[in-house]
């Protein structure tokens, strides 16, 4: 019933006197000790519990830089697993600080949920995985399949969109988890599990025999994953996004976890500007002038948390494809730091 | 000996302090108004706050989304349903399979409940111990272990569609559901089910007059062959005259699944099954209660007018339990009309999972949607509370008789 709290929290925040709430999120962090970060159950390369217990993954990397600015110690987080559809209403309610949880940025969640995206950290699109002995090759021969998907994702729309445009019958069968939806596909209750492609590769692994699946090679949509606050806090919104950027520009510099106490001897006037050995930038902010250097030191730059945690370094072994730097075929960009 | 009725009190003006203000006149009458204008201000405060606060957080309010479109698919609809139908669409689709998953749970659920329940007291060693092991093993298991166990139990053990369990090639069986022949209305579907209903009332109307000829004058009539009669012999008419009321079309398997025919998805039998069982083993044990509580001289009173166990069980004891099963009886109902929302484990389509599920996520508006929701269940359980009463009304007047 956790769901049924959450809207309570709400109902109950929403008839606090009017303008009380959610303002400060970064007093409100700093004066609590911890960070509370939305993020999956447990989906490998993007938030999930590692053998021990500790929390690891790309959107988990963003949730340690920021207490890593904004606490100065990265181990004060408090992971809150989210479903898909609670994801929105706990952070409406407070119960979280900031959503990193494979989200997809779109106009109506920009717009009727009070809440706000910071930076993209995955560019995606949504694929289809289906057993090797269907014997198919292409999503287009899928006429009158049975699809699992999880329910309060994009990914329930798109097949809808998909499937009609193409002129081709489907059932869905949406269950609440992540967990609960691949069981069904593996028991073979639908001939497809349909989600955000890295999602569909994440979830491949939990199969008892991954070899005998495939992605099929259509991406029927866009989803840009970001971070999701409050709306109304600007300042916070700013340090969501800029932590993101920190890395990426980190990366385009060739800053990384090992040189980057080497880099702050560099005289070169973007990588000083970046680490704050000139200028006052973090401050601005309202952090500290060594913000970038505790990110970096922390989860290291863009390139070096994809690859250990989706990439070429990770069991994952995605190709890095979209999320390539701007200036090596891909579109990951962020706006410069000065 | 005749009891003088007691009049009501003339005057009009004290009646109606009496009615409105109870004991306290009309003093009271304006402390109550007081009360509720109190209330209903409070109310109105917490719900203009609520709104104003939404609005200055970007979080949208009211209840125009209810029009737009759904844009999604659902696997399971009692109604026409398309993904370009409105959110209020969904809302019915979804409260039809919650209301159609909780009666047919009911139904079996006090079914296998009392056989259970009596099972359980039968002088038959082996009987109750089946019974009593039911009881404590589905007991004492939380029930959402249940529903995945059920549903995972039954896809785990079916064919895929192409290799499905057929009957007849009519009906096939596989782990997208049992599919049967879907019957199509044809012309003489109206006087057929015209002439069915006539069979039926005329049936319950000569079981009336035998009854009641029987405790006239102890005489029984034999009324059998006549409804039999009427029963196979009137719809038989209609379709000799009028054609035949439905035709069928036969379930085809077309690329991953069968096209056409009725389907029955694996969701609701997991479900169905998972709710009625479990249910089915509370409901044993106010059997079992109802029937210990009624004095064990009745049974003996029955067995010496030369009943067998089952009959004086049938019309002595269960009829006397009733009145000490059915309040909890009503508790086990709506219990399991509220375990029904676990359906969204499973991707059952319920009102849970569609409109406090999908749609909640869809459009965001928690608020709104949650007090939809939670109004439906509280009406859904008062209407059957109040069911109940009616029936424990009628069986306490009966026995008083
Ligand atoms: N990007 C999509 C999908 C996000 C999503 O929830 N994907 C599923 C894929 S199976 C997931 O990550 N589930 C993990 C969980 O529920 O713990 C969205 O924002 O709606």
């Amino acid at each position: 019933m956790k769901r049924a709290s959450l809207v309570l929290t709400l109902a109950v925040a929403a008839t606090l006197p009017a303008g009380t709430v959610f303002a400060q999120t970064l007093k409100t962090v700093k004066d609590r000790g911890t960070l509370s970060c939305g993020v999956t159950h447990g989906l490998p390369g993007f938030s999930a519990p590692d053998d021990k217990g500790n929390w690891t993954g790309l959107d988990v990397d963003l949730c340690r830089a920021i207490a890593a600015v904004v606490l100065n110690d990265p181990t004060k987080i408090k992971f809150v697993p989210l479903s898909a559809k609670d994801r929105f209403t706990a952070l409406q309610s407070g119960e979280i600080d900031v959503l990193s949880r494979n989200t997809t940025w779109t106009l109506s969640r920009d717009t009727q949920l009070g809440l706000n995206f910071g930076a993209v950290n995955y560019y995606d699109g949504q694929g289809f995985m289906v057993r090797k002995s269907l014997n198919i090759d292409s999503a287009l021969k899928l006429d009158s399949a049975s699809a699992c998907v999880q329910t309060g994702t994009t990914n329930e729309q798109n097949l809808a969109d998909y499937f009609k445009a193409n002129k081709m019958k489907y059932e869905v069968i949406a269950f609440a988890t992540a967990d609960e939806t691949l069981k069904a596909y593996e028991a073979g209750r639908c001939d497809t599990f349909t989600s955000d492609v890295s999602q569909v590769y994440a979830e491949r692994l939990k199969l008892a025999k991954p070899e005998d699946h495939i992605v099929l090679p259509e991406v029927i949509s866009k989803e840009p994953l970001a971070t999701v606050v409050r709306h109304g806090d600007d300042q916070w919104l700013d340090i969501i996004k800029w932590t993101h950027y920190a890395m990426v520009n980190a990366e385009e510099l060739g800053v990384t976890q090992k040189n980057v106490d080497e880099m702050m001897k560099s005289d070169k006037p973007e990588v000083k500007r970046l680490l704050g050995t000139d200028g006052n930038l973090g401050e601005q902010l309202g952090l500290t002038k060594d913000w970038a250097v505790r990110i970096v030191k922390t989860v290291g730059n863009y390139g070096e948390s994809f690859d250990r945690n989706v990439g070429a370094g990770s069991k994952l072994n995605i190709a890095r494809g979209l999320n390539r730097l701007w200036n090596q075929g891909g579109i990951q960009y962020a706006p410069p730091i000065r | 000996m005749t009891v003088e009725q007691r009049k009501p009190p003339r005057n009009l003006n004290l009646r109606l302090r009496r009615a409105l203000g109870g004991r306290a006149g009309w003093g009271g009458f304006v402390a109550q108004l007081a009360f509720v204008a109190f209330l209903a201000w409070l109310g109105y405060e917490i719900y203009s706050n609520a709104q104003a606060n939404l609005q200055s957080q970007r979080i949208a309010t009211g209840f125009g989304f209810m029009q737009n479109t759904a844009g999604f698919a659902v696997s399971q609809a009692l109604i026409p349903y398309q993904e370009s139908d409105s959110y209020t669409r969904v809302f019915v689709v979804g409260l039809l399979n919650t209301l159609l998953v909780s009666v047919i749970g009911i139904i079996f659920a006090t079914v296998l409940g009392f056989i259970v329940g009596l099972g359980r007291l039968s002088p038959n060693w082996l009987m109750s111990r089946l019974a009593g092991g039911y009881v404590e093993l589905i007991r004492n298991l939380p029930l959402l272990f249940q529903i995945l166990f059920w549903y995972l139990a039954v896809l785990a053990t079916l064919p895929a569609p192409r290799q499905s369990v057929s009957l007849f090639g009519m009906f096939f069986l596989n782990n997208r559901g049992v599919i049967v022949p879907k019957p199509i209305g044809e012309a003489g579907f109206e006087p057929f089910l015209f002439a069915l209903l006539t069979a039926i009332l005329g049936s319950i109307a000569l079981g009336v007059v035998a009854r009641r000829r029987l405790f006239a004058t102890g005489q029984r009539l034999k009324v059998w062959p006549f409804v039999l009669g009427m029963l196979f012999g009137l719809p038989l008419v209609s379709v000799l005259i009028f054609g035949k009321p439905v035709s069928f079309e036969m379930p085809v398997l077309r690329g991953f699944n069968f096209a056409s025919g009725s389907r029955l998805i694996p969701e609701f039998v997991a479900l169905l099954i998972a709710l009625s069982t479990y249910t089915a083993a509370f409901i044993a044990e106010i059997v079992r209660a109802g029937v210990l509580s009624v004095h064990k001289g009745q049974m003996e009173a029955g067995a010496s007018l030369g009943l067998s166990r089952g009959a004086a069980l049938r019309l002595i004891v269960v009829p006397q339990a009733l009145r000490v099963i059915l309040p909890p009886l009503t508790n086990q109902y709506l219990n399991l009309t509220k375990n029904s929302s676990l359906a969204v484990a499973i991707g059952y389509p319920d009102l849970v999972s569609v409109f406090a599920g999908t749609t909640l996520s869809q459009t965001g508006q928690a608020i709104e949607i949650i007090a939809i929701t939670m109004g439906v269940y509280l009406l859904i359980s008062l209407v059957t509370s109040a069911i109940m009463n009616f029936y424990n009304w009628r069986i306490s007047r009966s026995l008083a008789r």
